[in-house]
């Protein structure tokens, strides 16, 4: 019985006692789980754009960060200007967009979920290939300071320690709120915005009133690249722009079960959750699993919260008929 | 239209299964590369792949070839792949391959078992098994010139020098695989025995980008030293995230994977003052390094990115490799008085290498690394290292020659290689002197 | 004119209800394993065998496993590559107990420890469906490969991390190890594919397989016609993990010869779900041809340019062949969603009516 009580201290009553001897420490804990949560998020947030209006569970989203990462600094390192170099990697996406919604989605629409996920994955392997074709593959840093994003850090003093903000972790933070932002505002504002919501609402009815389905595809499929670019600038960032980034965005898919697939709020709840999470788990259980625990932990706690509520936080009751 | 594109579908299978096997002429000696220029560790695998074949090629154009015959490498991408790497290793090895650098802890286990069936050497220069140090157990696999057992009791001699170890928190940070924590029984050990404590962050293969709990786990323990068994964007993320928890950078030490311009240039200044452990000179002032840009980089043979990338870490390192390789045939074609050899003189070529200070400055490589002497019993040569560290633009070389711990690391390897051997029972050691 | 069934009558039920009802089928299959297990080693080289056959039939039972899930039951499935994990590492710790037992059962029962596994990953399923229980299999992968890193036990606390196989004999002929010959370990795994592949193509159409089919066409409508989805289900995640599970083994015993965790990655679940989609969901000979396609294509595509005399870096072919099978899995499922095996079926169709396409039928 010894052992019980004492792996039961360890796992239920020292964790606890360890964030609260340390407040600080736990304080930066959860401010690094929060930034990475907020990438998770803006990943996850790129998935919900497309399977909102197009049915479509985006697997390529993750590839798609890193690709659009590539794309801006091997433009740079060419020689082109920062800000220039931003718009033409915008302009690709757009090209991107346009180009998938031709090839693949105009011909595979109103085929079985299964088939759409499938076909993003074979866009996965052809966007890594040609990524790596024309840009290398080897790591790349990211052009921070030329385009402008803060570097350094602050301190703040708290609890008899310190917090330490970096500039960069805070200019995401921003940046992802104010794209949440004006994404909401483009939805609930614009006329684009609106014909997108009738189409996720209901194809047929849209495309009844006269809002072209190809139009708004490319559309979501261009803002989410967007979405993907932004999130490549920070990742890219933090670490440094390659291909190992792609598994990490596999995370925000664990992310979607836990916000729903459908649900802007749900993705950025969501991706704080598990960010959150798995940075709490990792520093104050992981050392009694022997660590590396954040490999599976989102999974598994999306994995269980699935099996309580199957349809997500915010996702919309699921009927089935016959 | 359908069963027409089957048709000549399957004619082009059938095709290809024939055209496969490219045979080589008889008269030229035969180094395959296993390359990764491609996967997760690409940018560590491009540079690599570059100094091998562009030392070789640089023998060929200009003393035509090794004793007169020309090396043929030829690249398998491998991706650091084990499946990719073994199917390379397949493909190649008919072809009369002399020896193979499999780069890849996973390929490099996977044909040590091969390599004394198919009578051909692996040369996992500082990787792979520790245990292959042990000549009488692994006698087709040859370590040159350190083991990673051998590293890490060097790095702790570093730190033992510079302030002591006893007493002190020693941290290690390691990729979660094989290659990462292969050190820690050393580690183990000698935390008991030199008296130190050890702190343990691995750090997943999938979550080399996203390291921020394992530094976060760092800021709370304080360790007085960091050592990094990294690779690949594992290592540009550590530092940025060591930087960022305020680590003092010098006293973070990478082993000889984890301190190459690839991985610092991603950080740049801010990674000024990073150790790194390395055993191949830097720079591009060896005569060997200039007889390589005259002869193949200014002719536009070589594959390297820029002029200004060879000399780096990782290039000098793939150099050093084909290094050791065309030395050994040197060896094999003295012994065996034939010009064109095979791998069984080429095992002989290896274990009998002999790299003095003389020779290495006739190779055009003086002070490149330390002299390098192998035998029957011993397979991994010298194995020093020394530490170089990150001045925010360059490497600098800030140790001389740091010899390993032989007295604690010998009968480690020792006993590792007897318990690989333990369960194989038909294994065929050799028996020496 | 050779392929047409003209005159060939049944007169039993058993005979109707054969596998190939077909004659010039029945010959065609003999044939194909004539030259499997005769042709094949005694004319192809040791790089064809060990290369290109050893792997293609390993991955060819993965397909198997995982199309009877995800072809069969429909039930998409991310995590095959963690179950042929948990097959190798199973065989591997019970050729450590029992080094006497003859390998091949080893290998069979190693299967069973996978097939467990694969149940309790399944019950989510019962609660879970399409892309939810897509990426709780993606909880499985990674949960199983950290397991297999962290639980040291799995690996016999080897410094290296690594599995390695040991020598084992049959009828003292080395099967496992450096000593075996590329045809010997062929041979091995050339029999266990083509009995496993037969017993899944009976299971396939009796009783279990029927329900599985009718769960995936529709489960509330299996449901309510007496189909119990527990058993259904998980019967089917048990059935498709045991086949990952032996190919794992397989991969590892008689293939690669030792293995790291990164043998098992999510990057070959998702090799094997592109030669189940390529090959043909839901159906057998599918698999075999997925399972060729892809591992064949990029030895091909490697071997084009020296072909014709370009030096192209071994890494700018690796990114074609990327880019190219990317585009084909596009390609197949808009032009061809049940994949490789449809086009063999259209193609035989028009045999049996050729030289007269519209004379009948």
């Amino acid at each position: 019985m010894e052992w019980l009580s004492a792996s039961l201290e360890a796992i239920l009553v020292s964790p606890f006692r360890d964030m609260f001897s340390m407040p600080d420490f736990l304080l930066q804990v959860v401010w690094e789980g929060f930034v990475s949560g907020i990438l998770y998020a803006l990943v996850a947030l790129g998935f919900v754009l497309i399977f909102k209006a197009s049915g479509v569970f985006n697997f390529a989203q993750g590839i798609m960060v890193v690709f659009a990462a590539l794309v801006l600094v091997s433009i740079h390192n060419m020689g082109v200007p920062a800000w220039l170099a931003l718009v033409i990697t915008i302009g690709v996406m757009g090209l991107l967009a346009i180009g998938i919604e031709r090839v693949v989605l105009r011909n595979l629409v109103n085929q079985h979920d299964a088939i759409l996920l499938m076909a993003t994955i074979g866009l996965t392997l052809v966007l890594k290939g040609a990524g790596q074709l024309f840009f290398g593959g080897e790591p790349k840093s990211m052009i921070t300071e030329e385009l402008g994003l803060p570097t350094g850090s602050s301190d703040w003093e708290v609890f008899d320690g310190i917090v330490i903000f970096q500039h960069i972790d805070v200019a995401a933070a921003g940046i992802a709120i104010i794209m949440v932002m004006a994404l909401a505002i483009f939805f609930s504002k614009t006329r684009i915005g609106r014909a997108l919501r009738a189409v996720a609402d209901d194809h047929q009815a849209a495309l009844s009133v006269g809002i072209s389905l190809h139009q708004i595809w490319a559309i979501v499929w261009f803002a989410s690249g967007i979405v993907a670019l932004v999130t490549g600038i920070m990742w890219g960032a933090r670490s440094d722009v390659s291909f190992a980034l792609e598994i990490i965005a596999l995370k925000a898919l664990a992310v979607l079960i836990l916000g729903g697939f459908t649900s802007v709020p749900g993705a950025i709840i969501g991706g704080l959750i598990v960010g959150i999470g798995e940075k709490l788990f990792e520093v104050y259980w992981g050392p009694l699993f022997g660590g590396g625990v954040e490999a599976w932990f989102a999974y598994v706690l999306a994995l269980i919260f699935l099996l309580f509520r199957p349809q997500g936080m915010f996702g919309e009751r699921i009927i089935e008929r016959v | 239209m359908k069963s027409k594109i089957l048709i000549s579908a399957s004619a082009l299978f059938v095709a290809a299964a024939c055209a496969m096997p490219v045979v080589q002429a008889e008269d030229s000696l035969y180094l395959p590369s296993m390359s990764y220029r491609t996967g997760p560790f690409a940018g560590g695998g491009t540079p690599f792949a570059d100094g091998y074949a562009d030392y070789l090629n640089m023998l060929n154009e200009r003393d035509g070839g090794i004793g007169g015959v020309k090396v043929v490498v030829e690249e398998c991408e491998t991706a650091y792949n084990t499946q990719k790497g073994v199917e390379c290793y397949e493909a190649t090895k008919g072809n009369g391959a002399l020896a193979y650098s499999p780069l890849s802890t996973g390929i490099t286990l996977a044909l040590i078992p091969k390599a004394p069936v198919d009578q051909i050497p692996v040369f996992s220069m500082g990787y792979g098994l520790s245990a292959a140090a042990i000549g009488e157990k692994f006698p087709w696999t040859f370590v040159y010139p350190t083991t990673y057992w051998s590293q890490m009791s060097s790095i702790l001699k570093y730190i033992d020098s510079n302030g002591g170890v006893a007493g002190k928190k020693i941290g290690f940070i390691y990729l979660d695989a094989g290659y990462g924590k292969e050190p820690l029984p050393l580690l183990e050990q000698l935390s008991e025995s030199m008296g130190f404590e050890l702190a343990k962050y691995p750090v997943g293969g999938k979550e080399m980008q996203n390291q921020s709990a394992q530094w976060l786990n760092v800021r709370k323990d304080r360790p007085d030293w960091m050592i990094m068994w990294g690779w690949g964007a594992m290592n540009p993320t550590a530092i940025k995230e060591a930087v960022k928890i305020r680590y003092p950078l010098d006293r973070f030490i990478g082993n000889w994977w984890a301190g190459s311009h690839n991985d610092l240039q991603a950080v740049g200044k801010n990674g000024k003052g990073y150790l790194a452990a390395n055993f191949s000179g830097i720079g591009q002032q060896y005569p060997a390094v200039q007889d390589i840009l005259k002869h193949v980089v200014d002719k536009g043979n070589s594959k390297v990115a820029s002029r200004e990338a060879v000399g780096n870490v990782l290039y000098n390192r793939g150099l050093f490799n084909a290094v050791v390789l065309a030395e050994a045939i040197t060896v094999a074609q003295a012994k065996t008085g034939k010009a064109v050899i095979n791998g069984a003189d080429m095992r002989y070529g290896l274990e009998n290498i002999n790299l003095t200070a003389e020779r290495l400055a006739e190779l055009g490589l003086a002070d490149f690394t330390g002299p390098l002497k192998g035998s029957c019993e011993d397979h991994e040569g010298a194995g020093a290292v020394f530490i170089q560290q990150w001045n925010g633009e360059d490497w600098e070389k800030v140790t001389d020659l740091i010899e390993p711990m032989t007295d604690v690391v010998r009968p480690l390897l020792e006993d590792a290689a007897a318990k690989y051997v333990s369960d194989k029972p038909d294994w065929e050691g050799q028996t020496c002197g | 004119m050779l392929y047409r069934e003209a005159g060939q009558f049944k007169t039993s039920y058993a005979a109707d209800q054969a596998m190939l009802p077909i004659r010039q089928d029945r010959i065609a299959l003999v044939l194909l394993l004539v030259v499997a297990f005769l042709g094949v080693p005694v004319l192809g080289s040791d790089f064809f065998l060990s290369s290109i056959m050893i792997p293609f039939l390993v991955f060819a039972l993965a397909a198997v496993g995982l199309n009877i899930l995800t072809g069969y039951a429909g039930q998409l499935s991310l995590g095959t590559g963690a179950f042929m994990g948990v097959g190798a590492y199973s065989c591997y710790k019970l050729a450590t107990y029992f080094p006497d037992t003859n390998i091949i059962v080893l290998v069979l029962a190693s299967g069973v420890f996978s097939a467990l596994i694969g149940v309790a990953f399944g019950l989510p399923s019962l609660r879970i469906k399409g892309l939810y229980l897509a990426i709780t299999t993606l909880a499985a992968q990674f949960f199983l490969e950290w397991c297999f890193i962290r639980i040291e036990w799995l690996y016999n606390y080897n410094d290296s991390g690594a599995i390695e196989v040991p020598q084992r004999m049959l009828f003292n002929i080395a099967v496992t190890g450096p000593h075996a010959t590329p045809t010997t370990r062929y041979l091995v795994i050339l029999s266990i594919v083509a009995i496993m592949t037969l017993v899944a193509a009976n299971v396939l159409r009796g009783r279990i397989g029927r329900s599985w089919m009718m769960i995936r066409d529709m489960d509330i409508a299996a449901e309510l016609m007496g189909i119990r989805p527990l058993r259904s289900k998980l019967s089917a995640f048990a059935f498709s993990s045991y086949y990952c599970g032996v190919a794992g083994a397989l991969m590892v015993f008689f293939w690669l010869g030792s293995a790291e965790v990164e043998a098992f990655d999510i990057n070959h679940s998702f090799l094997i779900l592109f030669m189940v989609i390529i090959g043909g969901m839901g159906s057998l000979t599918g698999c075999f041809m997925g399972a060729a396609f892809i591992w064949v294509l990029p030895v091909i595509i490697r071997a084009i340019p020296p072909f014709f005399g370009l030096d192209m870096l071994a890494a700018t072919t690796e990114h074609i062949s990327n880019i190219i099978i990317g585009s084909l899995i596009i390609f197949f499922l808009i032009v061809e969603p049940h994949g490789l095996a449809r086009l063999w079926q259209i193609a035989k169709e028009k045999l049996r009516t050729w030289p007269f396409p519209y004379a009948s039928s």
